[in-house]
């Protein structure tokens, strides 16, 4: 079997199989990766043939409309904000800049249903917004005024951007200052004005790494489920539900998921033919100091309100009404309860982050040696775990899992009379690999783009150099990649930091996680009982992220 | 080396977690739960068995997912006992096989007939009903109210509910389904629709808080939101501008649900599951569930419960609820139908 491995001819013949057990191994994670979305397609097969004809002439047509509506609203808010604010950042000097540069990245901390929660107390008839317009202009009721609904699809739109644009913004702004200065200023001094050179010059060649992360935020916006549920958006992951919990049918359940990855498939394929033969990769990135231009008073006080608005709305206004709203219940977050919950989400999402780093460096790396098909497909695959509520995918992983921990179980059973039990489905083993499925995404995107920007003529000339495969990463990738793949691993550790719907089917007894201890409170809108263990998600969740600023920081300047 | 030694730690690390959680389970008296009902409900009678018998309860709660996981895990699966927090997953479970019929006297005793399986495959240990909140202002105190008079013309642009796709409202719907048949109930389902002051949304409380703003005259909302809001001084008034009301008074009584209990087919550890539902249904767990969280007790004599001071006496529907839980999916399709799903 050949994996089209692309080494020129002359290399050393066992630097040539290490490349073939790359690449098998790639395959075979890709294929185990691959189960979840297997075994939803196994379940979608079966499903009753009446469902199909009811959803579609009832209410598949809506589903479809308003999901496309909130995927285009966030997607637009999302490059809008993440590579509008990168640029500033990356490219002029303004008043409180270097503060808004990783302040811009807090959003990520806090869970898109928390703020939704903060939003609606905040905006809705009882709250102190609309309380302080009836006081001020003596209306009485309701039917005095109108004010616009938070609970709607633009409500919806505007909450999960807010939340959002941060991964947009984090692997842009990497990318534009991973960019040879040279560039751009070449383009200004042939006369360009600094628009045409973001236009013609900065933004093409930053295009992969925006279109990950507005992947990113669109599949996230996919499986979101909190937010649109609380705010009755009927897209398709409360379609999902509906048709699972109500009608009973996890096959009808599956087929909706699925449409959706099938769906996130096509625009990422779509994307990649447009820039088929493109490359983007600077050999002449020469991590010149980026010479930042001021900008004059009042643009550089413009350029502060842009990239500040969404700190303020996207962070600092909920994390502020999450202390207010805790402050008489601060005790509870020094209550027994929560100091375990924080051990166990670090816990997890430290191991997942590991995981998925590794992995999708592993992955990258065979993409990058091997032209395979089959190892395109199954990395494309295997990523699209992070378009499906994480519920249904819990089921995809629960069912193949504990089908075999009980073939196993009877085998050993039967010959050794000793029983295995539920050696994978049972234990903390199908949480990790639940968020490696559903953060691939995450940190492949992340890594592949880093990868991107290396030029392959570095392999080439490492490789007539001598260099077996482990030496060309570790002496040539790893140094010029190691940005990437932190960021990869801050994003899938604040991101498990956050995730509910997995954790909360596949975990072990007694095991609390800051999302579930949170959750079984806000499922019961007891926003004021949930919110110290929310300000402890975005607690966790902020020291990261910091993290992540100064190490993009660090890695973009020049090394002595 | 770096790679291979730092892929090889990380298993070490994995395989450790893993028997550490393995070996959790499987100590001596103890019982392992799967819960629908969130741990801050459970817990204190959780905590109550435990100081009574001895025997430790192990859970794990979720909203979705655990009668899958029950399926997946099959023979194998370390839970005893399931609680839902309604009937209709009550029947999934039995439809999914994955419950077993258990002798106990005590149950018998002290469960009345329509709130448990003919087979004794699960038991209610609570319920609630489901009933309607009139503005103290704008309906008149001795209005006798029913489910179906919510599809009359008085009512249009006055009624305020939660997404007609919550499980509540399919339960709702459901029992007008058991009651007056498919075709009778959509009629009456576009009727309440063409009511409704305003798109469905929120919880139930958020219904109580929209006749007291005006928004609405009537809401249809659970029993146990009013006496929580009732006892949080930032919610009261709201509370207090509506008048509770139980529908069909005068005919077949008011939609009720519960949450109830049931052991596994594969449990390990039948007795002790079968103590741990013997004991919420006793009259101490009854009273701590009513009192913190105000719903009906399931077992007769418990009568001193807070919730039974502030509602009275009042008629429950007679109806199986099984034969409820049994017209969910033609409710959700009426739903669906009906331009209602959100």
């Amino acid at each position: 079997m050949t994996l089209g491995v692309a080494a020129p001819t002359g290399f050393r013949r066992d630097h040539d199989r290490s490349y073939l057990v790359i690449g098998l191994v790639a395959v075979l994670a890709t294929g185990l990766l691959a189960l979840p979305v297997g075994a939803l397609v196994w379940f979608a097969l079966d499903v009753d043939p009446g469902l199909w004809p009811h959803l579609r002439n009832t209410v598949l047509g809506n589903y479809v409309t308003t999901t496309a509506l909130l995927a285009i609203g966030v997607g637009t808010g999302v490059t809008l904000i993440g590579v509008g604010a990168a640029w500033l950042v990356a490219a002029y000097e303004f008043p409180l800049r270097r503060t808004l540069e990783w302040t811009l990245m807090m959003p990520l901390a806090a869970p898109s249903y928390i703020v939704a929660f903060v939003y609606t107390d905040l905006l809705d008839y009882a709250g102190p917004v609309q309380g302080t317009l009836r006081t001020v202009f003596g209306w009485q009721s309701a039917a005095d005024y109108s004010f616009p609904e938070i609970r709607s699809l633009p409500g919806a739109i505007i909450i999960i951007t807010l939340v959002l644009y941060p991964y947009v913004y984090l692997l842009t702004r990497t990318a534009f200052l991973a960019q040879s200065r040279a560039a751009v200023e070449a383009a200004r001094m042939q006369g360009m004005t600094a628009s045409a050179a973001f236009w013609r010059v900065a933004m093409p060649m930053a295009r992969p790494a925006i279109v990950v992360g507005v992947a990113l935020a669109l599949m996230e916006t996919l499986n979101e489920y909190g937010t649109v549920d609380y705010f009755a958006v009927p897209v398709f992951s409360t379609g999902i539900f509906h048709v699972w919990i109500n009608m009973g049918s996890l096959e009808g359940a599956s087929g909706l998921a699925l449409m959706l990855v099938g769906a996130v498939a096509v625009l990422l394929l779509l994307e990649r033919r447009a820039r088929a033969d493109r490359r983007f990769a600077d050999p002449r990135a020469t991590r010149a100091a980026a010479a930042r231009q001021p900008l004059p008073t009042w643009r550089g006080f413009a350029a502060m309100a842009v990239c500040g608005l969404p700190v303020v709305f996207g962070f600092l206004l909920p994390f502020a009404l999450l202390i207010g709203t805790s402050w008489y219940r601060l005790d509870a977050l020094f209550s027994g309860d929560l100091a375990k919950a924080v051990l166990n989400s670090l816990e997890l999402a430290t191991l997942a982050a590991l995981i998925v780093t590794l992995l999708s460096l592993w992955l990258a790396y065979a993409g990058r040696i091997s032209r395979a098909p089959v190892l395109r497909l199954g990395t494309r695959l295997a990523s699209m775990g992070y378009a499906i509520p994480g519920s249904v995918l819990a089921i995809g992983i629960l069912a193949p899992f504990a089908a075999f921990d009980n073939a196993l179980d009877s085998m050993l059973r039967d010959t050794f009379g000793i029983s295995s039990g539920l050696l994978f489905s049972g234990t903390l083993f199908a949480l990790l690999f639940g968020c490696t499925v559903r953060f691939l995404a995450l940190g492949f995107g992340a890594t592949e783009a880093g990868f991107e920007r290396v030029p392959r003529s570095l392999d080439d000339a490492a490789r007539l150099l001598g260099s077996g495969p482990l030496d060309l990463v570790r002496r040539v990738h790893w140094p010029l990649l190691r940005a990437s793949s932190l960021t990869a691993a801050l994003l899938v550790f604040v991101d498990t930091l956050k995730e509910l719907p997995m954790t909360l089917a596949l975990r072990p007894f007694n095991f609390e996680t800051l999302a579930t201890l949170t959750h079984q409170y806000a499922s019961d809108e007891r926003f004021a009982e949930a919110a110290p263990g929310a300000l402890a998600i975005v607690l966790a969740g902020i020291l990261p992220v910091i993290l992540l600023s100064r190490t993009i920081r660090a890695a973009s300047r020049p090394r002595t | 080396m770096s790679f291979i030694s730092r892929m090889s730690c990380l298993a070490a690390g994995t395989a450790l977690l893993c028997s550490a959680t393995v070996g959790a389970v499987q100590a001596s008296e103890e019982v392992n739960l799967y819960s629908y009902r969130q741990p801050h409900l459970m817990q204190p009678l959780l905590d109550a068995f435990t100081a009574e018998t001895g025997v430790k309860v192990n859970m794990v709660y979720a909203n979705k997912g655990l009668l899958e996981r029950l399926v997946a895990e099959g023979r194998n699966t370390p839970a005893d006992v399931v609680i839902t927090a309604n009937a209709g997953r009550l029947a999934d479970l039995v439809d999914a096989d994955v419950l077993k019929g258990v002798n106990s006297d005590k149950l018998e005793a002290a469960v009345p007939a329509r709130y448990q399986d003919p087979q004794n495959r699960w038991f209610a240990i609570t319920k609630r009903g489901r009933v309607l909140y009139a503005s103290r202002d704008r309906v008149a105190a001795d209005k006798a109210l029913t489910y179906e008079s919510l599809a009359d013309a008085e009512w249009k642009g006055r009624i305020c509910t939660r997404p007609f796709t919550h499980s509540y409202m399919i339960d709702l719907i459901s029992s007008m389904i058991a009651s007056h048949g498919a075709e009778w109930t959509e009629t009456w389902l576009n009727g309440v629709k063409a009511n409704l002051a305003r798109k469905p949304q929120g919880n139930d409380r958020a219904q109580i808080k929209g006749v007291a703003q005006g928004e609405c005259d009537i809401a249809i909302g659970n029993t146990y939101y009013y006496g929580i809001m009732l006892s949080d001084p930032e919610q009261r008034a709201a509370a207090e501008a509506v008048r509770p009301v139980f529908p069909n008074q005068d005919g077949r009584g008011a939609h009720m649900n519960i949450t109830g209990a049931g052991v596994t087919r594969h449990a390990k550890n039948t007795a002790n599951g079968v103590k741990l539902i013997e004991f919420l249904v006793s009259p101490r767990a009854q009273e701590i569930y009513a009192a913190q969280n105000f719903e009906f007790p399931v077992v007769a004599g418990v009568a001193t419960a807070p919730v039974i001071a502030i509602f009275g006496e009042f008629k429950e529907d007679g109806v199986n609820v099984a034969d409820v839980a049994a017209q969910r999916r033609a409710a959700a399709q009426m739903v669906d139908r009906a331009g209602l799903s959100s």
